[in-house]
């Protein structure tokens, strides 16, 4: 290449984030070095199907809570599995009660990053006449403050999202 | 199956971040400890071991796929066998096991299992959210997705059935905070109170920052051999090793969804998951009268993932009580809550009794002032080493670090590796690890068992 002008490269500041990065003169000064951290954005959208489930989140966009029934042993789940676990026939579409007691609960003060902005906020397993398993909820019209024991056991009502945006949290109770 | 000895264990300091190293890099810091306990070089470790199993929990922290075939070739132990292994919060458990197997099928003779997490790569409330995701994205995750959040929805159901009190769950904090002091390798070595539990900040109640532990990174390796891998070590080695034997080990697993666990009846619960030891008139009538008052199993508020591999392992090892013949245990207490639900699922105490079992003193070390009234004498410490609540929960690593505190006990060399002689449980012969995944969905227990002479 030689007897060439260089190519000249034309930067801009798109993507520098730093200046004058410091080099010691003597190289054994680099196993000394502090540790270089950068920043690295990672964003994602996902296509997720609810596959086999989607009923159910239909069911919530018509104000319907679906759970389903194994067809051969008869074991109810309030939250729906079309293979049944205890028996491993296929379970067939039912329609839940919109009246539930709590089965157990808690207030979240924190959360995950993109919850936090809901809490305080009470998280509830609630239990169904006729099914044999729970369901994972929100309950709304509860002090968070003043959380007790005395709420398992307690009777709560279903309300729904009137704009369905087709998450779980379409649905969410409300004592009664 | 093969004999197969636990032969040397490193760990690498459990830090909240440690951004002076990437992951590679802190594996091999564990994998040369363990080879400096060993008196060998690198040079010489690396011809001893016939492969490896890597684990790590999330694919999500690291940001990097492949991960585990990094640290192989950064330790130098490529081109030979590897895989990873991933199960939650019980990976580093399960890699402790995949490497049991890779010796007692005779696939290996001497295995070494590494296991690593570096969390801090996120934010802590990210953290959570990366966490979270090890829950059902289609019904558990929109909710509300926090794994504090879950846990603390399965203890108010122990306390609704049980009595389960938080004075209970802080004691446990007290204990294995308290421990972690004389533990240099611990993340959170801390001298509390109950009422400091209480006090610190509500995260999902009834459960505090204090009664949770926290992200770390960090890794820990564990070396495995057959009679004939011993041999070879010992060969190398010039000297003789203690020999710390697994006398057995056990899986379980339970539904992804907590909603989905079963709620059985009293004669289904003494088919399928009563232990030797509960199947007596007096165990009966003690359960007979818990079903009558309405209690089901295993519901939200117990782990049948942690009773069925408990009941396993124990039936490998010939062990029918735990609380009498095992010397120690180092079990998974992500949270408090769930250090009491494991005492009862591993058959400690029954279902029921752990909230009394974790403040009476049987649970404790004997030489240690924990500031607490006890009413019971030490009979089989739990969290010796401080457990996750101190020592940091880097997950693929978590599991093995409990091996490597095991065998130090086993080997009576607590003393040298934490300079201190006070979490040395007195004439330890027979430990059992426990690792433990999501919401009890995966969980192991290996029972390590010292076989030569070895007095204290
Ligand atoms: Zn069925």
């Amino acid at each position: 290449m030689s007897g060439h002008d260089k190519v000249p490269v034309d930067e801009t500041l798109e993507g520098a984030v730093v200046f004058n990065v410091p080099f010691p003169s003597d190289l054994k000064g680099l196993d000394q070095m502090a540790p270089i951290i950068i920043k690295h954005p990672y964003y994602v959208d996902y296509i997720h199907s609810y596959g086999q489930d989607s009923p159910f989140f239909a069911g919530l966009a018509n104000k319907r809570l679906m759970g389903t029934k194994c067809t051969a042993c008869g074991h109810a789940f309030a939250t729906p599995r079309k293979a049944c676990m205890e028996c491993g026939a296929e379970c067939a579409w039912v329609e839940l009660p919109q009246q539930a007691r709590v089965h157990a609960f808690t207030v979240c003060h924190f959360g995950s990053e993109e919850f936090l902005p809901d809490c305080p906020f009470v998280l509830a397993q609630v239990e169904f006449e006729g099914f044999d398993t729970l369901f994972l909820t929100r309950i709304q019209g509860l002090d968070p403050t003043a959380p007790s024991l005395d709420w398992i056991g307690m009777k709560v009502g279903a309300r729904f999202r009137r704009l369905s945006r087709l998450k779980p949290t379409d649905v969410w109770f409300e004592p009664l | 199956m093969r004999p197969v000895y636990v032969l040397s264990g490193g760990v690498s300091k459990f830090a909240k971040a440690r951004p002076d190293k990437t992951f590679q890099a802190i594996v091999k810091e564990a994998f040369d400890a363990s080879i400096a306990d060993l008196g060998l070089e690198p040079r010489q470790a690396i011809e001893l071991l016939d492969g490896s199993v890597a684990s790590y929990f999330s694919d999500h922290f690291q940001r990097q796929l492949m991960s585990g075939i990094m640290a192989q070739d950064y330790l130098g132990l490529v081109p030979k066998p590897s895989h990873r292994v991933e199960g939650g919060g019980a990976t580093g458990g399960l890699c402790f096991q995949e490497g049991w197997k890779s010796v007692a099928s005779g696939d290996m003779d001497v295995c070494i299992a590494y296991g690593f997490e570096t969390m801090s790569h996120v934010q802590t409330w990210k953290g959570n959210e990366f966490i979270a995701l090890a829950s059902d994205v289609s019904f558990d995750y929109p909710v509300g997705g926090f794994y504090s959040g879950y846990y603390a929805m399965m203890v108010t159901r122990h306390m609704k059935e049980f009595g389960t009190t938080v004075e209970q769950m802080a004691t446990v904090s007290v204990k294995n905070h308290r421990n972690a002091l004389y533990n240099p390798y611990a993340q959170k070595r801390m001298a509390l109170t109950v009422e400091d539990v209480r006090k610190s900040p509500m995260v999902a109640w009834p459960l505090t920052r204090l009664d949770i532990c926290t992200m770390s990174d960090g890794a820990a390796a564990v070396w495995l051999a057959s009679e004939e891998g011993l041999a070879r070590v010992e060969k190398a080695t010039g000297k003789r090793l203690p020999r710390v034997k697994v006398a057995g080990i056990g899986r379980g697993t339970d539904a992804m969804r907590m909603a989905d666990r079963p709620h059985v009846d009293y004669e289904t619960f003494y088919r399928k998951y009563a232990l030797p030891i509960e199947d007596t008139d007096e165990g009966r009538a003690y359960y007979r009268d818990l079903w009558n008052k309405g209690f089901r199993y295993p519901g939200v508020h117990s782990f049948r993932a942690g009773r069925t591999a408990s009941a396993q392992a124990c039936k490998r090892a010939g062990i029918a009580d735990p609380m009498a013949e095992l010397d120690f245990v180092e079990l998974h207490d992500a949270y408090t809550s769930s250090e009491i639900q494991t005492y009862e699922d591993m058959g400690l105490c029954r279902y029921g009794e752990g909230g009394p079992l974790a403040i009476d003193g049987r649970t404790f070390l004997p030489g240690i002032d924990y500031g607490l009234t006890l009413s019971k004498p030490s009979t089989t410490p739990v969290n010796p080493s401080g457990g996750l609540i101190a020592c940091g929960h880097p997950v693929g690593a978590t599991g093995l670090m409990q091996a490597v505190f095991a065998l130090w006990q086993l080997q009576h060399t607590i003393p040298q590796h934490f300079g201190d002689t006070r979490l040395q449980v007195p004439n330890a012969r027979r430990g059992a690890i426990h690792s433990h995944a999501g919401t009890g969905t995966y969980v192991s227990v290996s029972i390590l068992e010292r076989e030569d002479g070895g007095a204290a």
